[in-house]
Formats: C-alpha cells, structure tokens, sequence
C-alpha cells in the first residue's frame, strides 16, 4: 500500500493518469476549481439558446407562451438534476460530484424566475389582481406558484455563512422542501395540460424514482443502525471496502 | 505485512445484498437515462431545421361576403404552423411537418342518417353546392389565443338543402378521418380518435357556418384540415372540425371528442363565453397571434348579433 502511493508521487502526472483507470483521472478533474466554469456556462446554455430564437424572431407564432414552456421545462429539468446528485454521488461513488449541487439547484431557481416572471410580465402583463385571482382558483397555477415559492428560502439559504448559521442538520432540514418543490412542479405541468401527459409522467416518474432512492436509502440506514451493522457513510456495501461482519460473528471474537 | 483475506461470509449472505444494490443502480440509471433524454430531445429541437410547408392551389371565383371581418388578418405563415390537429401530433408545430404527405385526393364525405335522400359527395360535387365565399372570421382557441383567418367556403346549409332533411334530424354528427398509418402520432394525443363533433341543427343551418375548403385564396393546407372543414366562428376551434369524411344527421345530442374527454371541461354547445370559465382558465380574455398584449374575448366571439337568439333563454353556465 505504502509502495503504491509513493510510486504515485514520484511518477509525472500525465504518466500516471495515462495508466491509471479513467476513474482516477476523472475524479482529479471533477475537483478542480475551474471544472465549474464550464458547468456554469452549460447552465446557461437554455437562455442563450432562447436569446439566440429571440433575436432571430423564430420564437414562433406565440413567443410568450414559448418562453413560458420553456423556461417551466428547464426549471423542472434543473430540479430533477438537482436531486439526481446525490444519488448519483453515492451510485457512482464520486463524492466529489456535490460540488456541483447548489449550482443546479441556483439554476432550477433562476429558470423558475425566468418562468414566473415571464407569467407576471409577459402574460399577465402586471395584472395582479387577476394574477391573486388564478393563483387561488387555478389549481394548476396554485401549484406551480407553491413549487416556486418553496425555492425562494432554499436559494437564500444557499451561502455556506447560512449553512453554519443555520447548522447543517437544520440546514438540511430545510433544503429538503426542494422535494416538495420539486414534486409541485410535476403537479403543475400534469394539470396544466390538456390530454397529452407523456411529459409530465416522464418528469414525476423520475422525480418519484429520485424520491424513492432517498426512501430506500433512509430505511437502509435505518435498518442498519437497527441490527448494529453500521451504515456506509457513502452509497452502499462495495467490493472495495471491508464487507461487515454479521453481528452473530461477535461473540466468537475476543 | 498486512495480508487482506476474503470476508469470511457465505456466498448465500452477500449475493441478495447485491441484488439489493443493483435494484438502486436501476432505479437512478432509469432516472438518468430519462433526463438524458428530455435533454437529447431538446438537442432535436435545437438543431432541427424549419421547414415552410408549401401553399396549396389557387381558388377562382370565390365571392366577398358581408359575414368578414375588416380586422387584421393573422399571418399565414401563423396559421399554418400553430395547429391543433393530435391527428398529426399534440405540439402545436407538429401537424406542419407531420401532415406534410396527408391523401387528401381523392376524398369523399358520406352524407347520411335522417335525409331523404342521402349521398356520398366527391369534394368537386361539394364545392359545386354553392358559390365558393370568403369569409374573414375570428377564430378563438378553448386554449385562450385567437386568428383571424380568410376562410374559403359555402355554407353548410346549401348542403343540408340538398339531402332533405327528415322529421328526425334534430340535430348534426361531423366525423374525421382516422387513419393510423397516416397519423402515426395520434395514438399519444391523449384522445380518442376518429375525431368527433356535433352541431343543434338550427346552428348547423346558422349562415355563419360554413364548410370550408381553403383560406388565403388557396385550398387548405393539410394541418389546418385538407381538403374540407367545418367552421363555426362563434365556438370554440375545436367545434370547428378538420378533414370532414362523414356527416350524419340523427335525432338525439352526439357525442362530441373533447367533451367524451373531459365532460366537466369541454360541453357540446361550447359556445366562445368570456363569462363562463375554463375550470383551469379564465375566458375572459385571449391573446390574438401576433399581439403582446390580451385583449377581452367578446361573447360569442363577437357573433352575438347573429346567433343569440339561438339561445334565448338557455342557461349558458349550464350549457356551457
């Protein structure tokens, strides 16, 4: 073991990443700094696509309910992005991956302005009292404006100053309201349209998978603590690690 | 040295553990593979190209009609790639493309059920019942937009003249042609198809409501219902129906497809009300193609002069 890391350190970088599984380099990569340029540039990548058809008018014949549909779809995406980190950090065993969360999470919350505003501005056109009234008789946009309202306290709290403030155990108390979120999204869309529901089944069912995870990931752990068989702290029993002894073994151990 | 030995657990323990874990794996593969796809799909869309679909022939000897508007007329272009037509696909850009090589010659329309003398018409014998009109007409979408559109067309009631009506026509059924293998699409609209409408039969003898072969001086375009449509400009477009193949006259309310759908959303009569709400959305206003702002829905679309009476004294919440 010892022989191995030093053999790392002394073998130049690009030797070693060249005969080293991809695994290794990869995860060098996701932890650079810089790594978040990029990631941040795609995020944007749905605005400027809708700023490129804008500027060359093929917003098509209702640009306003274009924008609408659009900036709604990107914020349902970037929510189920979200949530996919962390199962995706421990499936994958790449706990580096939740550097990336919060930025996805601040982007669902900037489509989710895009969107609203584009309903308060462009489609309602500052008619408030007509916007209080559908938001308290339209169930479909009842449920869009809860799902919006609930990112509001999770993007403020976004600061790793709020996280020690808050205390991360209260902290991510609060941030789990994305799942509530997330799930009035899909409300949303599914009550919003009129017979064709493949996109929002497709959107709840992977938000429902994504939930599940986190469900079966809890009862796991749970269980776990139950019996005595400690939980792994990421994702579940490896090759890799030590498999634990069934608690049965102990007695016949000293 | 350490020497690290195999976990001395049987085989039997370790293999339903991961059994349990692939199952996860599964789970958040399934979920990823979906979202690559809502983002793959989005990449389609991207980089497909916009295709104009190409006008259809030119209609001579089509007269004025004092029914038209002089309102702003929406931009063909508009109109023949913003369609509701689940035919052809639910996307409102979709019947553009996807009616593209729709059949519609030859055609026929069979007229049928309480006439004296029922007949299966060739379009050419159709389009011969009367003087081809132009009737420029508002056009409200349930959906809360609205087009004002050069129909070309004859009444329907020339057609009803001519098969003689029976003692039990009380009221129309309108069918469309269904046909899955040209409409690979419809069987995700979420409705059921063929495509069915109806009409009271004083409506359906209303001068207003015209069977409808072209718009803009030209036969229709496939998606915006080739080769023969109903249009009935004081209803919602989807009273209006598209591709007509049968028109059956019959005693008792047909049934109608968005009202089979969803009852409580979509009524027979369905007639343009700003008063009376969508459940989901008000009606009160509407967005014409090619406005920013909404502007108010005028009750029977604007037709009230001439088809009020229709409905003297009926409850139009409850017959909504």
């Amino acid at each position: 073991m010892v022989m191995e890391t030093r053999w790392h350190n002394f073998t130049p970088a690009w030797i070693c990443a060249n005969i080293t599984d991809g695994r290794f380099r990869l995860k060098s990569v996701l932890k650079t700094k810089w790594i978040k340029v990029p990631a941040f540039i795609a995020c944007l990548g749905p605005l400027a696509y809708l700023a490129w058809k804008a500027l060359h008018q093929e917003l098509g014949p209702n640009p306003i309910e274009f924008v609408t549909h659009e900036t709604g779809d990107w914020t349902l995406i970037f929510l189920v992005l979200t949530l996919a980190v962390t199962p995706a950090r421990k499936i994958l065993r790449r706990p580096e991956l939740v550097r990336f969360r919060r930025m996805l999470g601040l982007f669902a919350f900037f489509y989710g302005c895009l969107h609203f505003s584009t309903w308060i501005g462009l489609d309602k056109f500052f008619d408030f009292a007509e916007m209080l009234k559908d938001v308290r008789k339209r169930t479909f946009i009842t449920a869009g404006f809860t799902g919006f309202a609930l990112m509001v306290p999770l993007a403020l709290t976004s600061t790793a100053g709020w996280i020690r403030r808050l205390g991360g155990k209260r902290w991510q108390r609060l941030h789990r309201l994305i799942y509530v979120s997330a799930l009035a999204g899909v409300v949303h869309y599914y009550w919003l349209v009129k017979s064709d529901v493949r996109k929002p089944i497709l959107y709840g069912t992977i938000v429902v998978l994504l939930l599940l995870y986190r469900g079966g990931s809890w009862l796991y752990a749970k269980r776990s603590r139950l019996t005595g068989h400690p939980a792994p702290r990421e994702g579940f029993v490896t090759a890799e690690r030590p498999t634990t002894m069934p608690a049965a073994i102990n007695k016949y151990r000293h | 040295m350490l020497v690290k030995k195999s976990a001395d657990i049987p085989s039997s323990e370790i293999t339903p553990k991961s059994l349990y874990m692939n199952r996860r794996k599964f789970i958040a593969g399934a979920s990823a593979a979906g979202a690559g796809l809502m983002m793959a799909q989005r990449l389609v869309d991207l980089v497909s190209p916009w295709q104009m679909v190409l006008a259809g022939n030119k209609l001579s000897g089509v007269t004025r009609s004092p029914f038209s508007t002089d309102e702003k007329q929406t931009p063909y272009n508009d109109v023949t790639h913003y369609n509701n037509f689940y035919e052809f696909g639910v996307p409102k850009e979709k019947p553009a493309d996807n009616a593209r090589n729709f059949k519609t010659s030859p055609w026929q329309v069979s007229v049928e059920g309480a006439v004296n003398k029922p007949k299966t018409f060739d379009l050419d014998d159709l389009m011969k019942l009367a003087p081809l009109e132009e009737r420029i007409y508002r056009h409200r979408c349930v959906e809360g937009w609205s087009i004002v559109v050069p129909w070309i067309g004859l009444p329907l009631n020339a057609l009803i003249k001519v098969v003689e009506l029976t003692s039990k026509a009380n009221f129309v059924a309108f069918q469309s042609l269904y046909d899955p293998k040209q409409m690979p699409e419809a069987r995700y609209a979420g409705i059921a198809f063929p495509y069915v409408e109806g009409l009271r039969m004083d409506e359906a003898l209303h001068p207003l409501a015209i069977l409808c072969v072209g718009m803009y001086g030209e036969t229709l375009p496939n998606q915006d219902g080739a080769p023969v449509r109903l249009v009935v400009p004081w209803k919602y477009g989807f009273k209006s129906i598209k591709s007509l193949v049968k028109i059956r006259f019959v005693e008792k309310q047909p049934p109608t497809t968005w009202n089979i759908s969803n009852a409580r959303e979509y009524g027979f009569y369905s007639n343009v009300n700003p008063n009376v709400d969508h459940p989901r959305w008000s009606q009160a206003k509407e967005r014409r193609l090619g406005e920013f702002l909404r502007r108010p829905t005028l009750m029977f679309n604007g037709y009230g002069d001439q088809v009020a009476q229709l409905y003297a004294g009926m409850d139009l919440r409850k017959y909504y």
